[in-house]
Protein backbone atom coordinates (compact mmCIF):
# COMPACT_ATOMS: atom_id res chain seq x y z
CA UNK A 1 0.00 0.00 0.00
CA UNK A 2 3.07 2.46 0.76
CA UNK A 3 4.54 1.16 -2.37
CA UNK A 4 1.56 2.26 -4.30
CA UNK A 5 1.04 5.63 -2.58
CA UNK A 6 4.34 6.30 -3.63
CA UNK A 7 4.46 5.71 -6.67
CA UNK A 8 0.63 7.74 -7.13
CA UNK A 9 3.04 10.65 -5.50
CA UNK A 10 5.71 10.45 -8.28
CA UNK A 11 3.72 10.30 -11.15
CA UNK A 12 1.11 13.01 -10.09
CA UNK A 13 4.24 15.27 -9.20
CA UNK A 14 5.88 14.06 -12.60
CA UNK A 15 2.88 15.00 -14.15
CA UNK A 16 1.98 18.23 -12.75
CA UNK A 17 5.65 19.30 -13.46
CA UNK A 18 5.04 18.94 -17.13
CA UNK A 19 1.80 20.63 -16.68
CA UNK A 20 3.08 23.50 -15.47
CA UNK A 21 5.91 23.81 -17.62
CA UNK A 22 3.40 23.37 -20.89
CA UNK A 23 0.07 24.40 -20.31
CA UNK A 24 -0.28 27.03 -17.03
CA UNK A 25 2.62 29.30 -17.97
CA UNK A 26 2.37 32.22 -20.21
CA UNK A 27 5.49 32.00 -22.39
CA UNK A 28 7.31 35.02 -23.02
CA UNK A 29 7.17 34.99 -26.86
CA UNK A 30 3.33 34.38 -26.01
CA UNK A 31 3.08 37.94 -23.90
CA UNK A 32 1.61 39.99 -27.65
CA UNK A 33 -1.35 40.93 -26.19
CA UNK A 34 -0.37 41.48 -22.59
CA UNK A 35 2.56 43.95 -23.63
CA UNK A 36 -0.52 45.91 -25.47
CA UNK A 37 -0.92 49.58 -24.00
CA UNK A 38 -4.53 48.68 -22.98
CA UNK A 39 -3.07 45.95 -20.78
CA UNK A 40 -1.52 48.46 -18.77
CA UNK A 41 -2.15 50.16 -15.15
CA UNK A 42 -0.68 53.80 -16.57
CA UNK A 43 -2.67 54.05 -19.55
CA UNK A 44 -3.08 58.35 -19.15
CA UNK A 45 0.81 59.13 -17.55
CA UNK A 46 -0.62 62.97 -17.15
CA UNK A 47 -3.18 61.39 -14.86
CA UNK A 48 -1.14 59.47 -12.94
CA UNK A 49 1.38 62.09 -12.18
CA UNK A 50 -1.40 64.10 -11.08
CA UNK A 51 -2.78 61.78 -9.20
CA UNK A 52 0.63 60.61 -7.63
CA UNK A 53 0.91 64.29 -7.14
CA UNK A 54 -1.71 64.77 -4.97
CA UNK A 55 -1.14 62.39 -2.57
CA UNK A 56 1.94 63.15 -2.24
CA UNK A 57 1.10 66.68 -0.69
CA UNK A 58 -2.35 67.36 -0.67
CA UNK A 59 -3.13 64.29 1.15
CA UNK A 60 0.08 64.13 2.97
CA UNK A 61 0.24 59.97 2.46
CA UNK A 62 2.19 58.19 0.31
CA UNK A 63 3.94 54.97 -0.53
CA UNK A 64 4.64 52.35 -2.67
CA UNK A 65 4.43 54.96 -6.03
CA UNK A 66 7.52 56.61 -5.94
CA UNK A 67 10.87 58.10 -4.25
CA UNK A 68 11.37 57.98 -0.45
CA UNK A 69 10.06 61.10 1.74
CA UNK A 70 8.18 61.68 4.41
CA UNK A 71 5.00 62.55 4.27
CA UNK A 72 4.79 66.09 5.68
CA UNK A 73 3.96 67.74 2.47
CA UNK A 74 6.31 70.12 2.24
CA UNK A 75 7.49 69.36 -1.54
CA UNK B 1 -6.59 -25.15 -2.16
CA UNK B 2 -6.93 -25.23 -5.74
CA UNK B 3 -8.89 -22.22 -5.69
CA UNK B 4 -6.64 -20.44 -3.35
CA UNK B 5 -3.76 -21.21 -5.65
CA UNK B 6 -5.49 -19.84 -8.86
CA UNK B 7 -6.26 -16.95 -6.54
CA UNK B 8 -2.79 -15.81 -5.45
CA UNK B 9 -1.44 -16.49 -9.20
CA UNK B 10 -4.25 -14.09 -10.14
CA UNK B 11 -3.04 -11.94 -7.57
CA UNK B 12 0.60 -12.09 -8.76
CA UNK B 13 -0.40 -11.67 -12.51
CA UNK B 14 -1.82 -8.71 -11.51
CA UNK B 15 0.68 -6.82 -9.85
CA UNK B 16 2.68 -7.87 -12.53
CA UNK B 17 0.68 -5.82 -15.24
CA UNK B 18 0.24 -2.72 -12.49
CA UNK B 19 4.24 -2.67 -12.30
CA UNK B 20 4.72 -2.39 -16.19
CA UNK B 21 1.96 0.02 -16.59
CA UNK B 22 3.41 2.05 -13.57
CA UNK B 23 6.77 1.78 -15.60
CA UNK B 24 5.43 2.77 -19.07
CA UNK B 25 3.59 5.66 -17.58
CA UNK B 26 7.02 6.71 -15.54
CA UNK B 27 9.20 6.21 -18.28
CA UNK B 28 6.69 8.53 -20.84
CA UNK B 29 6.72 11.18 -18.40
CA UNK B 30 10.44 11.38 -17.72
CA UNK B 31 10.61 11.44 -21.47
CA UNK B 32 8.05 14.48 -21.55
CA UNK B 33 10.48 16.08 -19.30
CA UNK B 34 13.41 15.48 -20.81
CA UNK B 35 12.01 15.93 -24.55
CA UNK B 36 10.99 19.95 -22.80
CA UNK B 37 14.13 20.72 -22.56
CA UNK B 38 15.47 23.66 -24.57
CA UNK B 39 18.40 23.55 -26.05
CA UNK B 40 21.28 24.83 -24.32
CA UNK B 41 25.39 25.81 -24.21
CA UNK B 42 27.37 22.91 -26.25
CA UNK B 43 24.02 21.56 -27.52
CA UNK B 44 23.85 21.55 -31.34
CA UNK B 45 21.67 23.97 -33.33
CA UNK B 46 18.81 22.33 -34.66
CA UNK B 47 18.31 23.22 -38.84
CA UNK B 48 15.94 25.91 -38.84
CA UNK B 49 14.35 25.47 -42.51
CA UNK B 50 12.74 22.64 -40.54
CA UNK B 51 11.07 24.81 -38.29
CA UNK B 52 10.60 27.69 -40.21
CA UNK B 53 8.98 26.02 -43.79
CA UNK B 54 8.78 28.77 -46.22
CA UNK B 55 11.65 31.43 -44.73
CA UNK B 56 14.44 32.28 -45.96
CA UNK B 57 17.00 31.14 -44.22
CA UNK B 58 20.73 32.05 -45.29
CA UNK B 59 23.09 29.16 -45.76
CA UNK B 60 25.04 28.48 -42.40
CA UNK B 61 27.59 25.61 -42.87
CA UNK B 62 30.70 26.67 -41.97
CA UNK B 63 29.58 30.22 -40.58
CA UNK B 64 29.07 32.00 -37.24
CA UNK B 65 24.97 32.17 -36.16
CA UNK B 66 23.53 34.32 -34.63
CA UNK B 67 19.81 33.49 -33.88
CA UNK B 68 18.08 36.40 -32.54
CA UNK B 69 14.13 35.40 -31.07
CA UNK B 70 12.47 39.28 -30.95
CA UNK B 71 9.20 40.39 -30.99
CA UNK B 72 7.34 44.01 -32.45
CA UNK B 73 5.68 44.49 -29.32
CA UNK B 74 9.18 44.28 -27.00
CA UNK B 75 11.08 47.85 -26.38
CA UNK B 76 14.56 46.08 -26.72
CA UNK B 77 13.92 43.85 -29.03
CA UNK B 78 13.69 47.33 -31.52
CA UNK B 79 16.54 48.59 -29.69
CA UNK B 80 18.69 45.58 -30.64
CA UNK B 81 17.87 46.20 -34.33
CA UNK B 82 20.61 48.89 -35.07
CA UNK B 83 23.18 46.40 -33.01
CA UNK B 84 23.12 43.74 -35.25
CA UNK B 85 22.77 45.51 -38.62
CA UNK B 86 26.21 47.37 -37.00
CA UNK B 87 27.71 43.79 -36.30
CA UNK B 88 25.93 42.25 -39.53
CA UNK B 89 27.71 45.19 -41.71
CA UNK B 90 31.19 44.53 -39.56
CA UNK B 91 31.59 40.51 -39.70
CA UNK B 92 29.40 39.88 -42.56
CA UNK B 93 32.28 39.10 -44.95
CA UNK B 94 34.33 37.23 -42.40
CA UNK B 95 31.86 34.69 -41.66
CA UNK B 96 28.66 35.89 -39.31
CA UNK B 97 24.93 35.65 -40.39
CA UNK B 98 22.38 36.72 -38.38
CA UNK B 99 18.81 35.23 -38.45
CA UNK B 100 16.20 37.08 -36.82
CA UNK B 101 13.20 35.32 -35.95
CA UNK B 102 10.06 37.25 -35.35
CA UNK B 103 7.38 35.61 -32.80
CA UNK B 104 4.83 37.91 -33.42
CA UNK B 105 1.36 36.23 -34.28
CA UNK B 106 -0.21 38.66 -35.89
CA UNK B 107 1.50 38.81 -39.83
CA UNK B 108 0.26 42.97 -40.05
CA UNK B 109 2.02 44.09 -36.65
CA UNK B 110 5.12 41.77 -38.02
CA UNK B 111 5.10 43.34 -41.43
CA UNK B 112 5.16 46.89 -39.85
CA UNK B 113 7.61 46.63 -37.47
CA UNK B 114 10.03 45.14 -40.43
CA UNK B 115 9.10 47.69 -42.45
CA UNK B 116 9.79 50.74 -40.40
CA UNK B 117 13.11 49.33 -39.06
CA UNK B 118 15.56 48.99 -41.56
CA UNK B 119 16.68 45.52 -41.50
CA UNK B 120 20.08 44.05 -43.26
CA UNK B 121 20.47 40.10 -41.85
CA UNK B 122 18.36 37.73 -42.34
CA UNK B 123 14.59 37.66 -40.96
CA UNK B 124 12.01 35.25 -40.67
CA UNK B 125 8.21 35.13 -39.27
CA UNK B 126 7.24 31.96 -36.50
CA UNK B 127 3.65 33.45 -36.71
CA UNK B 128 3.20 29.45 -35.27
CA UNK B 129 5.49 29.57 -32.28
CA UNK B 130 7.35 26.54 -33.68
CA UNK B 131 10.84 27.55 -33.66
CA UNK B 132 10.29 29.73 -30.53
CA UNK B 133 8.30 27.08 -28.41
CA UNK B 134 11.31 24.35 -29.44
CA UNK B 135 13.96 27.05 -28.25
CA UNK B 136 11.62 28.23 -25.43
CA UNK B 137 13.72 31.86 -25.18
CA UNK B 138 13.50 32.73 -21.35
CA UNK B 139 12.88 36.59 -22.28
CA UNK B 140 12.56 38.55 -25.17
CA UNK B 141 14.67 38.87 -27.07
CA UNK B 142 16.72 36.06 -26.52
CA UNK B 143 19.41 35.14 -29.04
CA UNK B 144 22.08 32.55 -29.40
CA UNK B 145 25.75 32.33 -30.79
CA UNK B 146 26.70 29.44 -32.98
CA UNK B 147 29.97 28.45 -33.61
CA UNK B 148 31.46 27.85 -37.06
CA UNK B 149 31.01 23.61 -36.16
CA UNK B 150 27.44 24.25 -35.31
CA UNK B 151 27.38 24.22 -31.49
CA UNK B 152 25.70 26.77 -29.72
CA UNK B 153 28.76 28.77 -27.28
CA UNK B 154 26.52 31.60 -26.13
CA UNK B 155 23.02 32.56 -25.07
CA UNK B 156 22.14 35.98 -24.18
CA UNK B 157 18.69 36.62 -22.52
CA UNK B 158 17.43 40.74 -22.94
CA UNK B 159 19.15 43.86 -24.57
CA UNK B 160 21.30 46.11 -22.34
CA UNK B 161 22.30 48.30 -25.21
CA UNK B 162 26.50 49.24 -25.66
CA UNK B 163 26.97 46.62 -22.78
CA UNK B 164 25.88 43.24 -24.48
CA UNK B 165 26.72 44.60 -28.49
CA UNK B 166 30.47 44.99 -26.99
CA UNK B 167 29.86 40.89 -25.67
CA UNK B 168 28.52 40.34 -28.74
CA UNK B 169 31.42 41.42 -30.39
CA UNK B 170 34.06 39.96 -28.37
CA UNK B 171 32.37 36.67 -28.48
CA UNK B 172 31.72 36.86 -32.26
CA UNK B 173 35.53 37.69 -33.15
CA UNK B 174 36.61 34.75 -30.71
CA UNK B 175 34.21 32.51 -33.00
CA UNK B 176 35.23 33.86 -36.20
CA UNK B 177 38.93 33.18 -35.04
CA UNK B 178 38.93 29.59 -34.66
Amino acid sequence: MKFISRIILCVSSLFLCNCAEQLVRVQPYERGNLAGPLMSQERDPLQKAMTEHAYFSREASFGGGGVGGGGCGCN
Amino acid sequence: MISVKKQMNQNQNTILIMKNIIRTIMLGLVSMTLASAAPSVGQAMPKLSGMLPGAAIPNTAGKVVLVDFWASWCGPCKASFPCFNRLHQKYAGKGLVIVGIGVDEDPAKYQAFVAKQQVAFALAHDAKHKAAAFFAPSTMPTSYLVDRKGIIRYIHSGFKGAKTEAEYAKQIEELLAK
